[in-house]
């Protein structure tokens, strides 16, 4: 499996993705800078997560009318697998490749901590290697994950089985419409989630539940 | 604000100059002083910049070991980790700007710290920070911690920096003067470190970052004198940070250090342009000449006084190989940043500064470093408080628990940490809440143990004991993660050094510190002063804050404080006399800040720290918490806590050694878990090692309905929760208002 990290100016989980990439895939990625028009023939693109841009405007605002985001969506419509996580997540509902937008935490304040989450549906190349209703603990580290639809929206994603993760009962961090940790599009090829799997991927770092996202990914595409 | 262009005896005092030290400027320069130079004079020779009430006695502390790279007089300390790494890192108080405006105080602060260790080629790994806010009723404090706390994450978390540690305690004399102290420490290649003397004449001198504005005129110089009530008014002087550009220069930097492209690099803290400038090529032996219409400028109009005294955030200076300037032009260009050469170094030995065609500062560079005024304040050392508290042994000590844990200054800080990203990097393997923080050597097996730590209420009442006890506990708390303690950074901060009384806790403090630091080999690379912490004539506590840093060899021999199973025994180490002055104890449970500091034996210290960490070294023990504030009930709470497993205690006590025993802050202590099956090997090695250890008791605890709890001969049963919803409780409940 080849991969694609994209950097925009202040990613800062950039680093932490290739990490778990390469750790899990065997291959390091290619990092792809955000003022570039190409993305490399692979695979996976991951949105990594962190401030693009110093997130001044609305999160994930600047970081979509980039150069880049419009070869990615390309890209993602020609079936390569894109995975947005935390800004990156922000940045795909910026863009529309993603329903809803990601709103400030219920609470208004950032909140960094490991929680609870119920794999939701296992039907998609980012989550087949878990099981259905399966808990996972991912860290979350975000100030604006509040993830925010329509009830029609929410209702067709729920229908869809395009909610993949939920924040377990009595831990969404972020006041989530409907405790929405991740979403699928309607290819079912981009993934967005505001919790961190690439965190979780080594028994030091507080568990390994992150793994199965990459293994999934690596068993589907090789 | 417009300078004033006359330099008069007033706009001498304005700049917080007396009347000697601008008669050895005139002496100096040969004339009177222009108004851009005398602006410069006065950052330079200001108490913040320029230690001179702390110079002489700084220079009494231990600043050197064969794993020292670099001590203190540059941007940071360097420490060697092996193997080719080093470990870079500093602490730096912004107290003045964060009480006045806490969200930028404290923001940048933090950039500020971060700019300090990555100017010396080190990627920033780590952020801690010590606060202490005033008495929790005090109308102030609930927005300075709500200020605070946000400026720090929202700095910090956008650098992608992950805060692992750090104390934030309250106290009523900080209640016009809170102290944030920030440290950052980061990781280097032994052979790519930078450092800020611009040697050689004909060389670039490149500016680069952020442009430059009005903001933070003075900080310096406010930083150096006593609040009165008029200091909201000085919130101009306040910075504003820009962390998203801070993490471009970051990087810049980074790719810039790749190359071999930099002679000299220096961040533009404290006094801007100005010290920056003047500091790079005293310590390079050259002159400096430095135009400032090429400085990037955020506004129009700006005088050459505002250019050289502003503190705007996320400015570097660096001195360039001479033709390397396309290369290095091209990177902060990809990094859409601004990069301008502002002049060229010299053989002078001045410092030229030329402004619209005309020379408007031209001084000799050491007029302003080793020409700065060096005092030798009178001071007077107080007796240190005596006599042991009094106290009712009849309190039931489980309540006292309960209280001490919900007590502002031991009860949780999860609020504050949740809001700072501690997992980014993917390194962090020790997290927040527990002794200190442990983040991996990326890419290794190593690990840096960082904590922060100080007891001030110990400082008050004996200067000395209670500044060695603040290295001690560092050195405790790196020892009970595993690591070995390699070297600290300091935040000394205190009162005004114009008193006699305040100047000789300054004097009494350094000493300690420096009998410690000899005595434990954890000598001191870094650090700053904050003095003048006073408002209307009251002083803080004396607070010298003591940034430690320890190496482990293997993270996976490590310990944290949680209980991991049932049936572990329970172990002290070191000996407990019951020492109840100035105990939290005696504060929370008696109302009374009495009696005497605890003494601190640096031997035990090493002796007992040793024998722990060669447990943990050796696999041996992965349970280990140091036993500090509110002594050893509330350090087997914390475990229990942390684990959510349960715990019995098993000693048996005379009614009156009691208290003492649970709730003493007797010093050296820790307790560990080990395997049950253990425990009488390790006691009997403690022994003959001259290390006291006494078996405790066990984990594994549960009430009568299942639940783990707590208990022991002479403390009724509690559970695990209810400790926890008292511990946790606290602070959020206190920020809700």
């Amino acid at each position: 499996m080849k991969s694609a990290v994209v950097v925009f100016p202040a990613s800062n989980c950039d680093r932490d993705a290739a990490v778990a990439l390469e750790q899990i895939t065997g291959h390091k990625p290619v990092m792809v800078w955000h003022a570039d028009s190409d993305v490399p023939d692979v695979d996976l693109i991951v949105l990594p997560g962190g401030f693009s841009y110093g997130d001044y405007l609305r999160c994930g605002a600047m970081a979509g009318q980039s150069n880049i985001m419009r070869a990615v969506k390309e890209k993602s419509e020609k079936g390569v697998r894109v995975l947005g996580i935390c800004n990156g997540f922000q940045v795909l509902t910026e863009t529309h490749m993603l329903p809803g937008v990601l709103m400030k935490n219920a609470g208004l304040k950032f909140v960094c901590k490991p929680v609870g989450l119920t794999v939701v549906e296992t039907q998609s190349v980012f989550t087949r290697k878990y099981q259905a209703g399966q808990r996972v603990e991912f860290p979350v580290a975000h100030g604006d994950g509040n993830y925010v639809a329509d009830a029609e929206t929410l209702d067709r994603l729920e229908g869809d089985g395009r909610v993949v993760f939920k924040y377990a009962a009595n831990e969404n961090p972020n006041g989530s419409a409907r405790d929405i940790a991740g979403i699928l599009n309607e290819k079912r090829n981009v993934l967005g989630l505001m919790p961190h799997p690439e965190r979780v991927c080594d028994p030091l770092l507080g568990g390994t539940d992150g793994r199965a996202v990459f293994e999934g990914l690596l068993e589907a595409l090789g | 604000m417009n300078a004033p262009v006359a330099v008069t005896p007033e706009v001498v005092k304005d700049h917080g100059l007396n009347e000697a030290e601008y008669a050895r400027i005139i002496e100096l320069l040969g004339r009177t002083p222009t108004i851009v130079e005398l602006g410069i004079f006065s950052v330079m020779w200001s108490e913040h910049c320029s230690y001179k009430s702390t110079r002489v006695h700084l220079k009494k502390l231990p600043t050197s070991a064969p794993w020292v790279i670099q001590g203190p007089g540059e941007n940071a300390g360097i420490i060697d980790v092996g193997d080719g790494d080093v470990c870079v890192f500093k602490m730096e108080s912004h107290n003045h700007p964060s009480f006045i405006e806490p969200f930028q105080g404290a923001a940048t602060g933090v950039g500020g710290i971060m700019r300090d260790v990555f100017t010396m080629g080190a990627r920033p790994v780590a952020s801690l920070d010590s606060l202490r806010f005033g008495a929790p009723d005090h109308p102030k404090t609930r927005h300075l911690v709500s200020g605070v706390v946000a400026g720090i994450g929202s700095y910090g978390n956008c650098m992608g920096v992950p805060t692992i540690g750090g104390e934030t305690n309250f106290h009523s004399s900080y209640n016009g003067n809170i102290l944030v102290n920030a440290m950052c420490v980061g990781l280097a290649k032994a052979d790519k470190i930078f450092y800020s003397a611009a040697k050689g004449a004909g060389n670039p001198v490149v500016y680069v970052g952020s442009k430059t504005g009005r903001d933070g005129i003075h900080g310096a110089t406010m930083a150096s004198a006593e609040f009165n009530e008029d200091s909201e008014e000085k919130r101009p002087t306040v910075q504003v940070g820009d962390p998203f550009t801070e993490k471009l220069l970051l990087e810049a930097c980074l790719e810039l250090m790749a190359t071999d492209a930099i002679i000299a690099i220096q961040d533009m803290g404290a006094a801007g342009l100005t010290s920056s400038s003047s500091e790079m090529a005293d310590k390079g032996g050259a002159g400096i000449e430095i135009d400032l219409d090429k400085v990037p400028q955020r506004e129009t109009n700006l005088t050459a006084y505002e250019m050289m005294l502003s503190e705007s955030q996320e400015r570097m200076l660096a001195v360039l190989k001479p033709g390397r300037e396309a290369e290095a032009e091209r990177i902060f260009k990809k990094w859409e940043l601004d990069f301008s050469i502002i002049g060229y170094t010299t053989d002078t030995h001045r410092m030229v500064v030329h402004h619209k065609g005309e020379i408007v500062a031209d001084m000799p560079v050491t007029a302003l470093s080793d020409a700065a005024p060096i005092y030798e304040r009178p001071y007077v050392k107080r007796k240190p408080a005596t006599g042991t508290p009094k106290f009712d042994p009849a309190k039931p000590a489980m309540e006292s628990l309960l209280r001490l844990l919900s007590s502002p200054d031991l009860s949780s800080k999860r609020w504050v940490w949740e809001q700072y990203d501690y997992t980014v990097m993917a390194d962090s393997v020790v997290r927040p809440g527990g002794d200190a923080g442990v983040v991996r050597v990326h890419g290794t097996n190593k690990g840096l143990a960082c904590t922060t730590d100080v007891t001030p209420r110990y400082a008050k009442a004996d200067p000395f004991e209670g500044a060695k006890q603040a290295v001690a506990e560092a050195y405790r708390n790196i020892t009970a993660v595993g690591g070995t303690p390699m070297a600290v950074t300091d935040c000394l901060n205190f009162s005004n050094p114009e008193k006699p009384e305040a100047m000789g806790e300054i004097v009494a403090g350094i000493e300690g510190l420096g009998e410690a630091c000899r005595a434990l080999s954890f000598p001191i690379v870094s650090g700053n002063c904050s003095l003048y912490n006073e408002t209307q004539g009251e002083g803080i506590l004396p607070t010298p804050c003591i940034g430690g840093v320890g190496l482990l060899k293997d993270v996976n021999r490590m310990a944290t404080v949680a209980f991991k199973r049932d049936g572990d025994a329970l172990i002290l180490i070191g000996e407990t006399k019951g020492h109840l002055g100035q105990s939290i104890y005696i504060r929370e449970v008696e109302g009374k800040e009495t009696g005497a500091a605890p003494k601190v034996d640096l031997a035990l210290e090493k002796k007992n720290g040793d024998f722990v960490r060669g447990l943990i070294e050796t696999g041996r023990t992965d349970t280990v918490h140091d036993i500090a504030d509110g002594g050893l009930l509330v350090a087997v709470a914390e475990m229990a806590m942390a684990g959510e497993i349960g715990a019995t205690l098993r000693v048996n006590f005379e009614a009156d050694k009691f208290i003492p025993f649970l709730f003493g802050e007797d010093q050296a202590r820790y307790i560990l878990a080990v395997p049950a099956d253990q425990a009488d090997a390790i006691i009997a090695e403690a022994k003959a090692a001259g290390v006291a250890a006494t078996h405790l008791g066990f984990t594994g605890t549960v009430s009568a309905s299942g639940a783990p709890a707590l208990d022991g001969v002479g403390l009724p049963a509690v559970t695990v929760a209810a400790l926890k919803a008292t511990h946790e409780g606290w602070l959020p409940a206190y920020m809700k208002g």
